[in-house]
């Protein structure tokens, strides 16, 4: 788990722990230390299922319910999606996630001339229609909830998936998908961000605006502190910049006169569970009671049930080492208890191979399995939120919501998270952190086991990449050929100068994507027309 | 008093993973370097538009997405095209040990995959770009 930073004497004494928060640890916490952060039962914490919901949403937690696990798996083409789709569902999964190759994540088609050498290599390559038809058939989209990792144009694949039910016989008042749709994370963290950041949140917007109307099983967002977390951030930084993304989207929802209780009980979270196993801990339940302070206090919602923070907290990858990688397998295990003693409702593992290879199905396995053992032998069901009152994880507990509130009121003080992610401020925060943790690996102040501490017998992975087949994206091209050629191509014609137009005047292009996917449009020409009304986003310099 | 040594820090194609290259970056500012990073999502057109205009010493590449070996070799050829030869690449990232002597081959004279400690890449490429004064 380490990250802390520990100063030694000579004789490997610790003389100070400092957590990547910037909270320094003491030898002993008693009584006095709760005195001290004025800590009080009914304020601070609340019985579980309570306001401020800071030892969980639930009243009798996993005694009620055991976790949901979710493992992520990666696939190639529309084929293949459908029958490990199909495999998933006989093995008892109710829920699906489906990657995109990194072309469809940036809205080009497997003919463009910038997807050369990416068609279907990270996940399942889609230009129209045709490819969801494939992806999908003889699935129960009424049954069945699907998240779709997609930010940029989570639009026109929310679309997309309207579009493919409606055309099996499913009414899209049933059908229920959880577009990634987090754009500013991409700015901050992962990479797949087209427009500029004003049009781009205008986008996210457009999605949730319509999922509120026309689409009631939808969850429109999910909001991602884990990626911000892998790109460097703190944990503190990983929970205010989350809860700074959302506030800007609720803004921008407000912006358009609906309220939030209408909307804000469909966003989720998507959090990392990586690091100090304390910290983590009290991150998290931090983090349950300021969700609910900040749409109580900040937004006036004022239902029970939509001041809940809801998501999954996963494994995070970065904690992985590809020396030594059975290392791994025991990290996972400790991620998981952090987990489980932090609540998580949704949980998943990343798997120990993945420091150096795409996780076999073997290890993907292994990681539901730790996670079984949890809930099942350990004793993590036994009762709630069974760290509540220790001196020390109440006293941490308020040192982090402190942090992460100040945090949060830094980005206020900047204009909020639109300005914040616009003008940079934020990735340089995020790669000054992730300097500053490499510079504490390679000094040795923060302990890799295996890597920079007991690396004897080392036996390092080498990295494997995957092959990549040609021959799966001159398939998908000819697919795409085909399509263009057979589809009416004056009413798609038609259709993307309607699009055009939407969106030049500002209205939500939910509507019109619809008709434009069941057109076959491809995601290159939707994509294409944002792109020449949106203008593309320079990354402000950070350096 | 000698020019201090220019980098230009490259992240090619669409992938966006750009910890790493950051993180260099950083690492070769405190060494005293002048960096200049290009953002994501860049054509081996921009990157050698880049290097140019900001007359670089050193070109370092990032890639993660396995896609390294023809990138490099489309750089290495356009920079021979230009006759920019004096400007050295080096590459970081995910690089399995087997294309090692694939890229040297290439004219890459420094690989760093992920883990590399800072020391090994500033001394890296202070060596190559001083023996390219040299001569």
């Amino acid at each position: 788990m380490g990250v802390a930073r520990y100063i030694r004497d000579p004789k490997d004494a610790i003389q100070e722990v400092i957590y990547q928060s910037g909270i320094r640890v003491k030898p002993v916490y008693g009584p006095q230390d709760l005195e001290e952060v004025g800590f009080d039962y009914q304020k601070d914490l609340g019985d579980p299922g309570e306001y401020p919901f800071t030892r969980g949403i639930h009243p009798l937690g996993y005694r009620s319910r055991a976790w949901t696990t979710r493992q992520y798996t990666g696939f190639g083409t529309p084929e293949e999606t459908n029958q490990r789709f199909k495999w998933m569902i006989s093995q008892g999964q109710t829920g699906l996630n489906v990657a995109f190759d990194l072309p469809t994540q940036m809205g080009l088609d497997s003919d463009d001339p910038r997807a050369e050498g990416e068609v279907g290599r990270v996940g399942m390559a889609v230009d129209s229609l045709r490819d969801f038809e494939t992806a999908f058939q003889g699935i129960q989209l009424d049954k069945i909830g699907t998240g779709l990792t997609i930010n940029a144009i989570a639009t026109v694949m929310l679309a997309m998936y309207q579009a493919v039910a409606e055309k099996f016989g499913f009414p899209k008042e049933r059908i229920s998908a959880t577009p990634q749709n987090d754009i500013l994370k991409e700015m901050i963290g992962r990479g797949a961000w087209i427009f500029p950041v004003e049009p781009a949140v205008r986008l996210v917007g457009d999605c949730i605006a319509y999922s509120v109307k026309e689409l009631p099983q939808c969850n429109p967002v999910s909001i991602c502190g884990y990626h911000i977390r892998e790109s460097g951030a703190t944990p503190v930084q990983e929970i205010a910049y989350a809860f700074q993304i959302a506030n800007a989207y609720i803004q921008e929802l407000v912006n358009r006169g609906l309220q939030p209780d209408d909307f804000v009980g469909r966003f989720s979270f998507n959090l990392n569970v990586f690091g100090n196993l304390w910290e983590q801990v009290a991150k998290f339940r931090a983090a349950r009671k300021l969700w609910a302070r900040n749409l109580r206090e900040r937004w006036g919602v004022k239902e029970k049930k939509n001041l809940f923070l809801r998501g999954l907290f996963g494994g995070g990858g970065s904690g992985l080492t590809k020396e030594q990688p059975e290392n791994n397998i025991i990290r996972g295990a400790f991620y998981g208890l952090a987990a489980a003693l932090s609540g998580a409702q949704t949980t998943a593992l990343c798997s120990y191979d993945e420091a150096y290879t795409i996780p076999t199905a073997r290890a993907a396995l292994l990681s539901l399995r730790t996670l079984e053992i949890i809930m099942e032998e350990v004793g993590l069901r036994d009762t709630v939120d069974p760290l509540a009152g220790s001196y020390f994880i109440e006293s941490l507990t308020k040192q982090m919501e402190e942090r992460i509130l100040q945090e949060m009121k830094r980005v206020d003080d900047l204009g909020g998270m639109v300005q914040a992610v616009a003008t940079g401020y934020i990735q340089r925060e995020v790669a000054r952190q992730a300097y500053e943790f490499e510079k504490g690996i390679q000094s040795g102040e923060i302990v890799k086991v295996g890597v920079n501490k007991y690396t004897e017998g080392e036996t390092s992975q080498e990295v494997e990449l995957h092959e990549y087949d040609e021959s799966w994206a001159e398939k998908q091209i000819a697919s795409l050929k085909e399509v263009r050629r057979q589809r009416d191509n004056r009413e798609v014609t038609r259709l993307l100068r309607e699009l055009e137009s939407t969106a030049r005047a500002g209205n939500n292009v939910m509507p019109v994507l619809v008709e434009c996917c069941r057109a076959y449009a491809t995601v290159g020409e939707m994509t294409g027309v944002f792109r020449e009304v949106f203008g593309e986003w320079q990354e402000p310099s950070i350096f | 008093m000698e020019r201090k040594t220019k980098v230009l820090i490259a992240k090619p194609g669409l992938d966006g993973h750009d910890r790493g290259a950051k993180v260099v970056a950083l690492a070769l500012r405190d060494a005293g370097m002048e960096v200049v990073y290009t953002g994501l999502h860049q054509s081996v057109e921009q990157i050698l538009r880049a290097a140019m205009q900001e007359s670089v010493d050193v070109i370092g590449l990032s890639i993660m997405s396995g896609a390294h070996v023809p990138i490099c070799r489309k750089l290495m050829e356009r920079l021979k095209q230009e006759g920019m030869e004096e400007v050295e690449v080096v590459v970081g990232g995910v690089i399995p040990k087997k294309d090692i002597p694939v890229l040297s081959q290439m004219g890459v004279k420094g690989v760093y995959p992920g883990g590399t400690p800072f020391k090994e890449i500033i001394e890296g490429i202070q060596r190559l770009v001083a023996a390219r004064r040299e001569a």
